[in-house]
């Protein structure tokens, strides 16, 4: 991600250094992980040190200081969905993929995070690539979904 | 957009949308909800909108994506004016039927009702549904009836109306009184009185004062705060707009978490929509007051949901919560007095000033007023939010609104209050729901998580699932809980694994009241709390697993083995064909049986075994019978077959 872009992130923001963490956020929604320049970008134009910026940017979940895959995968591993068996449907997905909670495949397909409720308990078992909501889910259908993507 | 300059302009606008409106005129609502969503409710909208369009009808019937009525499961919901018939799990598929059968020729297409699974009863109407007939709905009572990206819809059903009642003949003050008369306690955790914490910031002397709307939702297991946010914004953003001129704040704050897009888009509108209209901004209603409100996102910390700890991070640092020997109400938000309220406590505020406390307190227990939303998930028959007023037992909430629990199982527990809480037995389940019995029978209301667990959960490892959430959740600040809740999660993971070993309970309790006494914030002080209620309730589960090596749910995976009957199994070879890990060798007229080496207990097998053959079992605590050989193996088939 050029300087030019994350500039413009920060100009959205006001420049604001109490805006640090949206500022993450938008910088992180568009590259999908926040590069060490990026970090030092920021950390130069709020006028916040390094070490504050590095703090927020490990301390919440959502951000990735390394490479992510292509396809983000999200297994909700809620209580709603615990109960109803959510764990057979992580032992599927990291067969199929190869890689643990936190982990990238060589190939930078998948990404795999476990998240703790996406508010469509209902429909638990819950898991969500890339956005797409995919309730009920067993891990023969785990299986068919995680084949359909590239 | 017309700018409303005092509450009798907003009430002129109201009539005004009102008689552009016809009452009669068809409306199709689809719910536009995120768990709708999921389920495919864009695709039935656009399905409809292209088939009123085909079918000519453009003029006459009316189209709308609203907010979650609670019945998520059986999503798509779509509820059809003004007859207000009520289709659940609607596909593109069924659209042209229901334009022709339902809209055209007023007939109700039978196979898309609810079904009562009791009765057999088909429901024809919302209100019809046992799920919904039970419930005292005042919050999300407009949820179907508004498209939550229209502030017209809100203003139409009466919105803002109440902010011109506060706004245009009471004082603050008054205000105030009404909220704390009619005792309305926070709905996002421990039940503090709204009012003596608005009361608090606005006697603090600092003449910058905050108000903040909790929708960090971190509890897993609960949406209501979601469904309300993104089904009804503008009624949270009112209640914040009174909450804010009772205590003479002049900017609020909503701070929503990151894995809630939709909520973060529809608040976002309403936030810019209730702009335009001035009912946000400067000299609302020409009554002098000012008022802004931003939006925060989180960014996936469970503990950013504690009062200090989000502040920190509105501010833009890491979340880590202090010590409040001061209230947050005094100093707060940049060291100013700070109202922090939960989404469905600012949603309720509205209601109050609309209704009066004195309709609000005739609702609830002694200590508990008005309704409460749950989120009613797990082993239950009808998944979902429900609002029930405060006093209602557990009995009627598990069974009369959530039909009981599916599959013939038993009940066993419904842990209430998140991590933070505990699990309630079915000798308790007669308990009225208030957040003073909740916490006398160990538990406690936290933001109104109801997770049912039937008779094949097991408590120990439920302990131990809360325990290793908060151990990941903790900041990490202080020992007791960083250090503390890991060992508790190492001996609950042991226990599960069937390595237990004798006096590993008493460590347990030991650690965990470490924890509650020395813990920085209330994250670690709750946290020994779902392992303190199992304990109590299920003492005889983390015996089993401790000294028999035995899990009598069925459930941890170490503790158990999947075998099969050979006195069962007619060798369709279902299972065989099904297993992941290729452990289960069959052929044609041969029992199946299960490589206990290379099976990796994912229950498929169990899953896929047709119920006319249960050839699959389950076992634990008892040795694996060895596999039948030869001969033996052989299926004789009677009849015509052999
Ligand atoms: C670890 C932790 C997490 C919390 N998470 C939430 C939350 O997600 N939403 C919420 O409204 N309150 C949460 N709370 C409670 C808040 O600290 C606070 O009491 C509440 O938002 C106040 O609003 P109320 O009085 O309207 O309930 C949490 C508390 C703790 C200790
Ligand atoms: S109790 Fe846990 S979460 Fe709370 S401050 Fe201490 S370490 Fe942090
Ligand atoms: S439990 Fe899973 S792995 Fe084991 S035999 Fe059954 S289907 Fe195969
Ligand atoms: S617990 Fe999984 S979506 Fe809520
Ligand atoms: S999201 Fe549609 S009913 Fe809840």
């Amino acid at each position: 991600m050029d300087n030019e872009r994350i500039d413009q992130i920060i100009e959205k923001h006001h420049g604001a250094s109490s805006a640090l963490i949206q500022i993450l956020l938008d910088i992180q929604e568009e590259n999908h992980w926040l590069p060490k320049e990026a970090l030092d970008r920021v950390s130069e134009k709020l006028q916040v040190p390094l070490t504050t910026v590095r703090h927020a940017a490990t301390f919440y979940k959502v951000f990735s200081t390394v490479p992510k895959g292509r396809h983000q995968v999200h297994v909700c591993l809620g209580t709603a969905c615990h109960v109803r068996g959510a764990n057979r449907v992580l032992d599927t997905v990291e067969e199929m993929t190869g890689i643990k909670p936190g982990e990238t495949d060589l190939d930078l397909k998948f990404s795999l995070e476990t998240v703790n409720c996406l508010g469509c308990c209902a429909l638990g078992p819950v898991m969500e690539i890339d956005g797409k909501v995919y309730g009920k889910a067993t891990p023969s259908k785990t299986i068919d979904v995680l084949k359909k993507y590239e | 957009m017309t700018r409303l300059n005092s509450p009798e302009e907003l009430e002129g606008f109201r009539q005004e949308i009102l008689s552009r409106r016809d009452p009669d005129k068809p409306c199709i609502s689809i719910c536009a909800g995120s768990g709708c969503v999921a389920s495919g409710a864009l695709e039935v909208i656009a399905a409809f909108k292209a088939e009123i369009e085909k079918q000519g009808l453009a003029a006459t019937v009316d189209t709308k994506g609203t907010g979650c009525p609670g019945f998520c499961e059986r999503g798509p919901v779509v509820v059809i004016y003004p007859e207000e018939i009520c289709y659940l799990q609607v596909m593109p598929e069924d659209v042209p039927e229901i334009i022709s059968q339902t809209v055209k020729e007023k007939k109700v297409v039978d196979r898309l009702l609810y079904v009562d699974p009791a009765t057999g009863e088909k429901a024809v109407h919302e209100y019809d549904i046992s799920f919904y007939r039970n419930q005292e709905r005042n919050v999300i009572c407009n949820n179907i009836k508004i498209d939550s990206k229209n502030i017209d819809d809100y203003l139409a059903n009466g919105g803002y109306s109440a902010l011109g009642e506060a706004l245009g003949s009471m004082t603050p003050v008054e205000v105030l009184e009404e909220v704390k008369k009619a005792n309305l306690r926070g709905r996002g955790g421990a039940g503090f009185p709204a009012g003596v914490k608005w009361e608090g910031s606005r006697n603090a002397p600092d003449p910058v004062k905050y108000v903040i709307v909790n929708a960090d939702e971190g509890d897993p297991g609960a949406f209501m705060d979601r469904a309300v946010l993104e089904g009804n914004p503008h009624s949270v953003l009112e209640g914040l707009i009174i909450g804010g001129y009772a205590i003479g704040a002049q900017e609020g704050y909503i701070y929503v978490r990151h894995e809630y897009p939709l909520a973060v888009e529809n608040i976002t509108l309403a936030i810019q929509q209730a702009e335009a209209c001035g009912l946000l901004g400067e000299n609302i209603f020409g009554s002098g007051y000012n008022f802004r409100v931003f939006v925060n996102q989180g960014a996936g910390a469970f503990v950013c949901g504690e009062s200090t700890a989000l502040m920190t991070s509105i501010e833009g640092r890491a979340g880590e919560p202090r010590p409040k020997y001061v209230r947050s109400n005094v100093v707060g938000l940049w060291g100013h007095p700070t109202v922090l309220n939960n989404v469905e406590t600012w949603a309720n505020v509205p209601l109050i000033i609309n209704k009066g406390a004195d309709w609000f307190t005739s609702i609830g227990t002694e200590s508990s007023k008005g309704t409460k939303i749950f989120s009613l998930v797990g082993k239950i028959a009808n998944t979902g939010l429900v609002e029930v007023p405060m006093g209602i037992s557990l009995r009627d909430i598990v069974f009369k609104i959530g039909g009981g629990i599916p599959g013939g199982k038993k009940f066993k527990a419904v842990q209430t209050g998140g991590p933070s809480g505990g699990c309630i037995p079915e000798s308790l389940l007669d308990l009225p729901v208030g957040f003073d019995e909740l916490t006398a029978a160990g538990s406690m209301m936290g933001s109104g998580g109801m997770i049912v667990m039937d008779e094949d959960t097991c408590m120990v490892d439920t302990a131990r699932y809360f325990v290793k959430f908060l151990t990941d959740e903790s900041c990490g600040k202080c020992v007791p809980c960083r250090e503390g809740l890991r060992q508790m999660d190492n001996i609950l993971t042991r226990i599960t694994e069937g390595k237990g070993g004798e006096g590993d309970i008493e460590l347990l309790e030991a650690l965990a009241e470490t924890a509650q006494e020395a813990s920085l914030c209330a994250l670690g002080k709750s946290a020994p709390n779902p392992f303190l209620s199992t304990l109590q309730y299920f003492r005889d589960e983390y015996e089993a697993h401790i000294k028999e090596k035995r899990c009598p749910a069925l459930s941890c995976k170490e503790l158990i083995a999947y075998v099969i009957d050979p006195e069962q199994c007619r060798a369709c070879q279902l299972c065989v064909k099904k297993c992941p890990a290729g452990a289960i060798d069959g052929g044609k007229d041969l029992v199946s049986i299960i490589d206990q080496e290379k099976c990796t207990k994912c229950g498929t097998c169990f899953e896929v075994c047709p119920p006319r053959f249960n050839a699959v079992r389950k076992i634990s605590g008892e040795p694996v019978p060895p596999p039948v050989s030869g001969e033996a193996r052989k299926i004789v088939r009677g009849g015509k077959e052999s």
